[in-house]
């Protein structure tokens, strides 16, 4: 069980989720190794919650994120949304699913198609997966409009007619088209500016209470994420290395890689700056295709043991709610197990 | 940094349109400021703020047309950068000023190895001859931390991780020991950790060479932790200037005090809901006649309508472009 509290229910349950693409080399194109961008993940998305999934670029959270939605045939594990298994449900099939599961994604400019007007991007899930007659469509397509804050008059542009933040609302309110459960947010503000993100992540927060909507939200931007999630999951070279509730992570982050990685943060506050302790991390993140024995992180680590070079430490809850993949929390803490 | 010190950088009323077939834009209007030696100032605005374009015009670095530098004096070394011949500007541009630019990936060459990239200036600018500038380009190497210096002269941009590129980046702009360095967004391609690595090393440099800094970020989080002076520009125009404790801790401008208020933090208070700045920035194809914040500014009145602010003197080095004086809550004296 890896749920926080007994009482709320998973929506998306992920268990030891692979997805590895094959490198191919040489005259033969032989298959030669292969990138482990997500390489076993387990983690729970609770109705109505947001679960914050955040890294360095790299560390394959977008692929994590898109994987969940099956949007790749995964290597392995499994997936559940809404009851449902869907990690090895054939493409065919998973369309029918669809409706539950949207995706807002990156860059707004290269996410909508330039030559369709904002109407028909909006109602392309529509006439996909419903029913409805020309006119009702275009209600709906109204209303999605209102609720995302674009105004109605310009549902016959084109989007380059529109800002970046603007465009991002059109990518949310295609997104809500279909009524979803369950959105992936990949990275939706980091190509705003910052009088912009403010906006979108605002809008974010109403559509979710409005709608009932739970977010898995992607984003390298820890401070946004520590506004807008209920649970921080941090992850590593394809791991996730550390998971916790919003408040515990920022206030006492336990594995090393999550304390370099808030301490690198820059605070806007040049009073509060001076007091900040800053890891420096040394050198680079490994490759994903051949990452070091041990611990993911054994190369980089700043409290780095002989055991992490040798053998893997097991994500596993260390305290309540909170878990960790770390070596240096594996023997105090055969109670909580 | 000493504060009687004669500025190494002096730029004045500075202005820069771009033409287009939709008409003009007037990306910098009046921009002023002054560096003084061994200073870091931070500029920090959003994009079209015309940040970027102020430091690539007064290097001459902007193709004309459609970019035309209408106006201004930029004032280094006894010359203005604006008057001067090409041979002139081009001793100074990559010699005595340096400049690191945003992306590490598309400013270097990927058909040179970076050894020869760094030996470039050094060999044109300084007459150098290929065995000197190898030797030093090594120096350069092991200075901005890459390790393995003399192996690495040979190896190609891609052979370089964002970070170790930025590095080379900055080891090329130091090559010729510049009086100023200017940094265009530096450190905005990387992560956070790399980042950190980074503005390290800047701050080390800084010690250890004591050059002037312009520093261009949108990041207010960068600012706060590396620069001495900071100017916000806005809609292509000098908002707020003041030294850095006092930005963060007194802001006056408006726009200042909203995007202070917009970015959330890791350390601070977690407010509910982020206060946001409602519309959108300004389109600025016609020539400032009323403050370019106004549409947004929540303390706007008919003035700031009809009038485009002078830049304020509030004393100790700080001066606020606006009509509303936000010490006595009230509209300021003509």
């Amino acid at each position: 069980m890896l749920d926080a509290s007994k009482d709320d229910q998973p929506l998306v349950s992920v268990r030891d989720l692979k997805m590895h693409f094959p490198i191919y080399a040489g005259l033969l194109r032989r298959r030669v190794g292969e990138v482990k961008a997500v390489d076993g993940v387990s983690f729970d998305v609770m109705e109505g919650e947001t679960l914050g999934l955040v890294g360095e670029s790299g560390c394959g959270k977008s692929t994590c994120g898109r994987a969940v939605l099956r949007l790749y045939d995964i290597t392995a594990g499994s997936i559940t949304i809404d009851d449902r298994e869907i990690g090895d449900t054939p493409q065919g099939q998973l369309r029918e699913m669809r409706p539950t599961m949207q995706m807002v994604f990156q860059d707004p400019q290269a996410s909508l198609n330039p030559r369709m007007t904002v109407e028909a991007i909006i109602k392309e899930p529509l006439d996909e997966h419903t029913s409805l007659t020309d006119a009702e469509k275009r209600e709906k397509v109204g209303e999605l409009m209102d609720a995302v804050g674009l105004n109605r008059k310009f549902a016959k542009r084109y989007p380059h007619a529109f800002s970046g933040g603007q465009r991002q609302r059109i990518g949310i309110a295609r997104a809500l088209a279909l009524n979803p459960k369950f959105i992936v947010c990949d990275e939706p503000i980091a190509a705003l500016d910052v009088s912009i993100q403010a906006q979108v992540v605002n809008l974010l927060e109403d559509l979710q209470e409005q709608f009932g909507l739970t977010y898995l939200f992607i984003s390298h931007d820890l401070s946004m994420v520590r506004h807008i999630a209920t649970r921080v999951a941090v992850m590593y070279l394809g791991k996730i290395v550390e998971l916790a509730p919003r408040e515990a992570l920022y206030a006492e982050p336990l594995h090393p890689y999550t304390q370099a990685l808030l301490s690198a943060v820059p605070e806007p506050d040049p009073s509060l700056e001076d007091k900040v302790e800053r890891i420096i991390l040394q050198g680079d993140v490994p490759s994903p295709s051949n990452p070091p024995q041990g611990c993911n992180f054994c190369t980089r680590c700043p409290a780095v043991m002989d055991i992490c070079k040798v053998e893997e430490p097991d994500y596993r809850e260390v305290r309540p709610g909170r878990f960790t993949a770390c070596h240096l929390y594996s023997d105090n803490n055969d109670t909580a197990g | 940094m000493p504060d009687g010190a004669l500025p190494v950088l002096d730029v004045r009323d500075l202005k820069t349109v771009f033409k287009t077939r939709a008409g003009e834009v007037h990306a910098v209007n009046d921009v002023s400021f002054a560096l003084k030696p061994g200073e870091l100032l931070g500029v920090v605005g959003e994009s079209g703020s015309g940040k970027s374009v102020t430091m690539m015009s007064l290097l001459g670095l902007l193709p004309s047309p459609p970019a035309d530098v209408r106006g201004g004096t930029v004032t280094f070394g006894g010359n203005d950068l604006l008057k001067v011949d090409a041979e002139t500007l081009r001793a100074v541009r990559g010699g005595k000023i340096g400049f690191v630019f945003q992306d590490p990936m598309t400013s270097l060459n990927p058909v040179f190895n970076v050894g020869v990239q760094i030996m470039e200036p050094l060999r044109k600018h300084m007459g150098l001859n290929k065995r000197d500038a190898a030797k030093r380009a090594q120096e350069l190497l092991e200075l901005v931390g890459i390790p393995d210096a003399q192996r690495r002269l040979k190896d190609y941009p891609h052979q370089f991780s964002g970070g170790m590129r930025q590095r080379v980046m900055i080891a090329i702009a130091l090559a010729c020991d510049p009086q100023v360095l200017i940094a265009d967004e530096p450190t905005t391609a990387l992560d956070v950790t790399i980042q950190a690595q980074i503005l390290e090393l800047m701050k080390e440099l800084r010690s250890k060479l004591g050059m002037a800094v312009i520093w261009i970020t949108h990041d207010l989080g960068v600012i706060a932790g590396i620069a001495d002076r900071v100017m916000v520009m806005y809609g292509g125009q000098v908002v707020e200037h003041a030294p850095v404790k006092e930005l963060f801790g007194n802001p006056q401008h408006p726009y200042t005090r909203a995007l202070l208020k917009t970015i959330p933090t890791i350390h601070g208070e977690r407010a509910a809901r982020l206060t946001i700045i409602e519309g959108q920035p300004p389109i600025m194809m016609n020539a400032p006649s009323s403050c370019p914040f106004r549409d947004r500014c929540d303390v706007a009145f008919d003035r700031c309508e009809r009038e485009n602010p002078p830049r304020y003197d509030l004393g100790d080095g700080h001066d606020a472009a606006c009509f509303f004086d936000a010490r006595t809550g009230g509209p300021r004296d003509a």
